[in-house]
């Protein structure tokens, strides 16, 4: 049993009560579904009389069954994964790179950085990667991977300097105090306490790099979006739904397994390991309402300490 | 420098539909964000599972495949719509679930005491949301939501690649209009979405700065 502090534990009557609405509301979706999947499968007629079969067709399915279809398929995951690894390790290095220049003692460093910065994060991906697939003509791979470095490097960047404005001020002192240098101080005392606490923001962002990686299509990169269209054009249009269908659930299934994985380390190394006092009194009131669902104990009121 | 004279009239077309689009999804995306946002942490199960399932289907799709699925599919489920139109669905949809999300932390943001002394003096469920927790979380809530629009309005110029002539489309085309001047003519394109992105960053930092002194 479960509750938030928003509301009562539903008594007997609510119950029934959500119970019906949500079986009538589920009735409804299930309802939309099969609506969308009848739609779907019925065989249309187009304005000049031709009939043609419907989208779970064989005719349209039956290339399903070629193993040639899987490996491009199999090809351009590959690819995905490869742009989006390079462009992981490159973006999370040129994040750092950013947060060490925009918290750097001298503002020559310093304010040009932060309009570096600006100016990356303001522009679409898809502008830069082609701009340095045109500018610069290093092929689409390394257009794809340098534009996704570059505008994921300075989000990560900026969640990284606001992790080492965050620490309390005595880390720093601290470190000075025992005689390091200011780079010294940085690196092995302020730093590693921002990346641990900005670790989550950082997963998420590379969340969503995966997913932009399908924007490489602009110049011709071969991965999943680009294979639907490269197979569409081989196989001809008639296949384009059952394409499009098989793309979106590779792309599902890799950034659910990779949002998990984040979740997972989040919840691991959340911001409470990167404290410096795991056991500190926290300021009353400082948990937050929980709009998530607090888990409760015997549904006697007794809320597990979090 | 004629280059820049050249492409001005298909950029600033470009602009405006890029503006359109943005205005509308934005609107949109808002509207259908909150709902989502409320049903997230309604007392109802069914609505938390359904609003759930929608932000995590949603977003874990790339922006493209949202677009397609709206530019092919949904003409083939009986809608005879344009592709602004279409895109403009897309955009909302795949936007939507951040609303959501950053106005859910937005309430995850407000101290529990204040709920819990909602609760205590008998407010009910939309009594204490209403009147206690949103006040307070709008204020925590806009800089991540004008984060938000900020990446919807990068993320429209993938509205191009689905017959939408918005700035990025422009751009393509002035790069083949233009080959001498390739260089001039993307940064003149980067230059027009840092006229958008730029003041709603600024605005979204300056409004940060007041709600930190506030507490």
């Amino acid at each position: 049993m479960s509750l938030s502090v928003l509301y009562d534990a539903p008594g007997p009557k609510t119950r029934r009560r959500s119970l019906i609405a949500s079986i009538a509301g589920g009735i409804v979706i299930l309802g939309v579904l099969v609506w969308i999947y009848l739609t779907l499968a019925a065989p249309r007629v187009n304005a000049n009389g031709a009939v043609t079969p419907g989208m779970f067709d064989p005719s349209r399915t039956d290339i399903l069954a070629e193993p040639a279809l899987w490996r491009a398929f199999g090809n351009g995951v590959v690819n995905t994964l490869r742009m989006a690894a390079v462009a992981a390790a490159l973006a999370v290095l040129v994040g750092i790179l950013f947060s060490f220049a925009r918290t750097a003692r001298s503002s020559w460093i310093r304010v040009p950085t932060a309009i570096v910065l600006e100016f990356f994060r303001g522009l679409p991906v898809l502008l830069m990667i082609f701009f340095v697939f045109l500018v610069f003509s290093v092929g689409s791979y390394w257009a794809g991977v340098v534009g996704l470095a570059v505008y994921n490097g300075a989000i990560i960047g900026e969640a990284l300097r606001a992790g080492i404005a965050s620490l309390p001020r005595g880390q720093r002192e601290a470190g000075l105090a025992i005689g390091l240098s200011p780079t010294q101080t940085r690196m092995q005392i302020e730093f590693p306490q921002a990346f641990r606490q900005m670790l989550p923001i950082i997963i998420a962002q590379l969340v969503v790099l995966l997913k932009d990686t399908s924007l490489a299509y602009v110049v011709s990169y071969e991965e999943i979006s680009r294979t639907i269209r490269i197979l569409q054009n081989f196989y001809g249009s008639r296949y384009l739904f059952t394409l499009f269908a098989v793309g979106l659930v590779i792309y599902l299934c890799l950034n659910l397994s990779l949002s998990w994985v984040a979740r997972f380390i989040a919840r691991r190394s959340g911001p409470k390991s990167g404290m410096t006092a795991p056991n500190a009194p926290r300021p009353l009131g400082s948990e937050g309402t929980q709009a998530i669902i607090l888990p409760l104990r015997g549904g006697k009121g007794m809320r597990e300490p979090h | 420098m004629g280059a820049i004279a050249d492409v001005t009239p298909l950029y600033l077309q470009g602009l405006l539909m890029t503006l359109a689009l943005l205005g509308i999804a934005g609107v949109g995306a808002f509207v259908i964000g909150v709902l989502v946002g409320a049903m997230r942490i309604s007392p109802v199960p069914s609505l938390r599972g359904f609003a759930t399932v929608y932000t995590e289907l949603l977003r874990n799709i790339p922006l493209l495949l949202v677009l397609f699925f709206c530019a092919f599919v949904l003409p083939i489920l009986g809608s005879d719509l344009d592709y602004f139109t279409l895109a403009a669905i897309g955009l909302t949809a795949y936007t939507s679930p951040f609303v959501a999300e950053a106005i859910r932390s937005g309430i995850n943001g407000v101290p529990v005491g204040q709920a819990e002394a909602a609760r205590s003096i008998g407010m009910g469920f939309t009594q204490t949301v209403t009147l206690v927790v949103l006040p307070q979380a709008g204020r925590m809530v806009v800089p991540p939501l004008i984060n938000v629009f900020i990446a919807l309005t990068k993320n429209t110029s993938v509205a191009g690649a689905f017959f939408v002539n918005e700035l990025f489309k422009a751009t393509g085309a002035a790069t083949r209009d233009n080959s001498d001047a390739v260089i001039l003519v993307l940064l003149y394109a980067g230059l027009l979405y840092l006229c958008i992105t730029v003041p709603l960053g600024l605005i979204a930092g300056a409004i940060e700065k007041r709600v930190r002194v506030m507490r």
